[in-house]
């Protein structure tokens, strides 16, 4: 039978919500039990969120003060031996950047193959998943393994549901933790809008923006309509807002019911962060621009113009 | 000798639309123009950057491949690196094969630091540098945006999901890039004509004692469900009402 072990993602004080995708990726394994493993400090409410998740069997909590900062250093060796001990069969993470930081380690830990951005589940042993780009799903097999390591592309599956009442085992593990990395600092912006990779609705804007004065338009937009905020690379290079509003292959992957793109052209890597959007309206003054070939609803004009216009009526309604 | 490691990979050009062979049973690259991953020919640009600040003697670039990975190797050498190892294999190596591959580079060449791109574009792993490090025993830090070098400490300024993480890691370490570390330089056609004379030694994985096993088998490979073109809509009035008609709004 297979036991796949997730390892949870958090901020210290939320359980992030990558961690319910995952869930609900494992639960696809037919007769899984499926455990989180929650390492942190200070985190038993976030252990807590994980065994109410629909379908987790055991979350096993590590409280530990080498844990406030998910280093992959620090983190590896313990989910290792955390899989080791419960015979996990399968060892899941996120594809976000904690989980690509992290599960390679891990798999290089266990000697096992590590899968990247599970997108489907066909069976325990098979799995699909995008490459180059998204521009091709590859279908693999990993009969004969009996332990992989996974991320799971968050954007193909829904959070699981809380509703469960998992049991909370606490852990302490005898594991030698390095010491040749350390945490110095974090810094983002720490902003009262919906974070970019859960949001319902993305308000995003490109290059046609033309400068961090007029991105503000974008902010605007979104706040009309509860929207998280997102970029393309160009804008992001351009310097009109930051890193980590980028969308597309090197960015975020996200799947909102709305994406608003505002002034982006559609470049492939574009679009591979948004094709599991549920409704792709796009704005842009150029009608020959790619992203109208994928777009649900597009509107040809210029932004500054529309933008306004668009808020008003949004106001109105 | 302070020696920096850069690995790279072959593959497909970034600006060619790749298709599936139409009986799905691979990924049809025949004739497409090949090039230097772009996240490791941004890992090379960093490693001649800091060698040129003084901070590193030696560039040793490194490829597992196919014996056609030697022009990348050439253009790499072209950029500034001082020698290159060609490691052949006619098959493709997992990453974890990879990592090994590279641990014995490593017991070979004593770098002080590894520096590989943090993906490469065909597979898409990301999984070789943190596997490498895990397999060296030493830090990894990926997603490099900033990489800062005092004595035997990194400070690795990250691009993680919340934002720039910045963390430090003690040397040797393996760091993996992110696009906006650095823009790399063009080659200059002297420098092609020089890098022809620079050394390339080619080995086998069986000559690092490596043996590459596939354990991931690729069994199909399919286009991805496209989407379909939409509604162009006249003006603001009429996206607002398609925006309600979908209960969006």
């Amino acid at each position: 039978m297979s036991h796949v072990l997730i390892v949870a993602e958090h901020d210290g004080r939320h359980l992030n919500p990558a961690t319910a995708k995952c869930v609900s990726c494992a639960a696809q394994i037919p007769g899984a039990r499926i455990s989180i493993a929650v390492l942190g400090q200070g985190s038993a409410a976030i252990a807590a969120a994980a065994a109410a998740l629909t379908g987790v069997t055991g979350v096993l909590h590590v409280e530990s003060a080498a844990n406030a900062h998910p280093l992959a250093t620090v983190l590896a060796p313990q989910v290792a031996q955390l899989a080791r001990d419960h015979a996990a069969t399968h060892v899941f993470g996120p594809s976000t950047t904690f989980g690509k930081d992290l599960m390679p380690r891990v798999a290089a830990l266990l000697d096992a193959p590590q899968l990247s951005d599970i997108m489907a589940v066909e069976s325990a042993q098979q799995f699909r998943r995008p490459i180059y780009a998204g521009n091709i799903v590859l279908s693999v097999d990993v009969s004969g393994e009996p332990l992989i390591v996974g991320t799971v592309r968050t954007a193909s599956f829904d959070a699981a549901p809380a509703g469960g009442s998992a049991c909370v085992e606490a852990v302490s593990l005898a594991v030698p933790l390095p010491a040749y990395a350390r945490f110095v600092s974090l810094s983002g912006a720490t902003s009262d809008r919906p974070d970019l990779q859960t949001a319902r609705r993305v308000v995003s804007g490109g290059r046609a923006l033309g400068s961090e004065e007029n991105f503000k338009l974008v902010y605007e937009l979104a706040d009309a309509l509860g929207a998280a905020v997102g970029a393309s690379r160009a804008a992001v290079d351009s310097g009109y807002a930051p890193n980590e509003l980028q969308v597309g292959q090197t960015g975020k992957i996200i799947a909102p019911d709305l994406y608003i793109a505002l002034g982006i052209s559609g470049a492939i890597q574009h679009m591979t962060g948004i094709k599991d959007a549920k409704t792709i309206v796009a704005i842009n003054k150029d009608a020959d621009a790619p992203i109208f070939e994928s777009a649900d609803l597009g509107l040809v004009g210029d932004l500054f113009t529309i933008l306004p216009e668009l808020r008003a009526q949004l106001a109105r309604s | 000798m302070k020696r920096i490691l850069v690995g790279i990979k072959r593959v497909v050009d970034y600006n060619v639309r790749v298709r599936v062979k139409p009986d799905g049973s691979g990924v049809a690259t025949e004739g497409a123009k090949m090039s230097i991953n772009p996240f490791d020919e941004i890992a090379l640009e960093e490693a001649l950057r800091i060698k040129e600040r003084g901070e590193a003697q030696e560039v040793v670039v490194v490829s597992i491949g196919t014996a056609d990975a030697q022009a990348q190797l050439r253009t790499a050498l072209a950029m500034g690196a001082d020698r290159a190892i060609l490691v052949q294999s006619e098959s493709a190596v997992e990453p974890l094969d990879a990592a090994r591959v590279l641990l014995k580079l490593i017991e070979r060449e004593q770098p002080f630091a590894v520096l590989l791109g943090k993906q490469a574009i065909d597979d898409d792993n990301n999984q070789t540098g943190q596997m490498l490090a895990a397999l060296w025993d030493r830090p990894q830090a990926t997603f490099a945006s900033r990489i800062e070098l005092t004595g035997d400490v990194a400070r690795v300024t990250r691009e993680v999901d919340a934002g720039l993480e910045t963390i430090e890691v003690d040397l040797p370490a393996v760091l993996t890039v992110d696009l906006r570390l650095n823009e790399p330089r063009y080659v200059k056609l002297p420098d092609i004509m020089k890098a022809k004379k620079k050394p390339l030694d080619t080995l086998t994985p069986a000559d690092l004692g490596v043996s590459p096993r596939q354990r991931v088998r690729s069994t199909r490979y399919d286009a991805p469900a496209a989407r379909q073109k939409g509604l162009v809509l006249k003006d603001v009035t009429e996206l607002v009402a398609a925006l309600k008609n979908r209960g969006l709004v």
